[in-house]
């Protein structure tokens, strides 16, 4: 993966797990990787990986067992949710780029429909 | 961990390392970034107890380093160290000789991820195999410090990948590493703090994570912020 070296890779990492269990690449309650095998799969400093896992718990996408590692939720409705919240997000990058452009909204539509414009 | 105390090297009138003040703890990579001659290596040099400072002193946990404190940081110095008529399984036998702390195990492991095999004599090595072959023989210790003086220097791509990922397996909570390179963008991800020096002189010791959340720049950023309008 190769990152943005402008903004935090925590981050980065985080949106791409958040990404992989929002749309069932990780499943509910699957195993995670561990924090070290994750800054190796990554190759990201060990600290950052924890972060990742600190901030993941902190949105409810997954879940430390003491001794048996980091669990994805259970929690079907709470991973819908972050899934949504994900696409409103993308939603609002992208709009806020058609406003600089000057595209209108309808025109906006049209082009998230592919009706020629 | 290590901690410098208003070091300073003189090399005849000339500050080489300049008061600096610098505390380094366990649990973190540091990236130690300057351009030529900033003081890098010789401090390194005498946080291994290689060379002694001229004023103030290096400190590894309380006691000032010495030939006791070698025995737990293991350094890679820049310059090539090995005999030519050595094979890469002599090397690992001559640090295992040396350092009570290596493990044969550890060597072959990394040799292998390395690709490198122990019938290699050092004479026909590559300077990347060279390179790999430093760094295998280094952190096959078992130390408390580790630091690598310009890891990345005159290595492909793929074996600098490699190498990333063989520090990365030995940065521990418990360990300590020090790693300089004018490779920036290489230890921008592996690093979790960087100590910038100018001219002999501590510029700053920063976490990269707050510093990329709270100014948006990256470490290769800011070490153009530093160095840019100096001399290289």
């Amino acid at each position: 993966m190769q990152f943005d070296p402008m903004s935090p890779i925590w981050l980065q990492v985080m949106t791409a797990l958040k990404t992989d269990i929002a749309v069932g690449k990780r499943l509910p309650g699957e195993k995670l990787p561990g924090g070290r095998d994750l800054a190796l799969a990554f190759s990201i400093n060990p600290n950052t990986a924890a972060r990742v896992y600190q901030e993941l718990e902190k949105e409810g996408l997954c879940e430390t067992r003491r001794g048996m590692g980091t669990y994805v939720t259970g929690d079907a409705d709470r991973i819908a949710a972050v899934r949504w919240e994900m696409a409103r997000q993308a939603a609002e990058r992208f709009l806020s780029t058609m406003d600089t452009l000057g595209v209108s909204r309808q025109e906006a539509a049209r082009l998230i429909l592919k009706e020629d414009v | 961990m290590l901690e410098s105390k208003s070091v300073t090297k003189m090399f005849g009138t000339l500050a080489a390392v300049d008061h600096i003040s610098l505390s380094l703890e366990k649990g973190h990579v540091y990236a130690m970034l300057g351009p030529n001659g900033s003081g890098k290596t010789t401090w390194m040099k005498m946080a291994a107890g290689l060379i002694k400072p001229t004023s103030g002193q290096i400190l590894f946990q309380g006691q000032p380093v010495n030939i006791e404190s070698r025995k737990h940081i293991a350094y890679m110095s820049t310059e090539p160290y090995f005999y030519s008529w050595m094979t890469v399984k002599d090397v690992g036998k001559y640090y295992a000789d040396f350092f009570d702390d290596f493990s044969y195990d550890s060597y072959l492991d990394l040799l292998r991820q390395m690709e490198l095999t122990e019938e290699m004599k050092t004479s026909t090595l590559s300077s990347g195999m060279m390179a790999k072959l430093k760094i295998a023989v280094t952190i096959a210790r078992d130390a408390q410090v580790y630091m690598l003086d310009e890891p990345f220097n005159g290595i492909d791509l793929l074996a600098r990948d490699e190498m990333r990922r063989c520090i990365l397996q030995y940065a521990t909570e418990e360990k300590l590493l020090l790693v300089s390179s004018h490779l920036v963008e290489e230890m921008e991800a592996v690093a979790d703090r960087a100590v910038f020096i100018q001219k002999g002189k501590l510029v700053e010791n920063v976490d990269l994570e707050e510093m990329r959340t709270e100014m948006g720049v990256s470490m290769a950023d800011r070490y153009r912020q530093i160095y840019g309008h100096t001399e290289e």
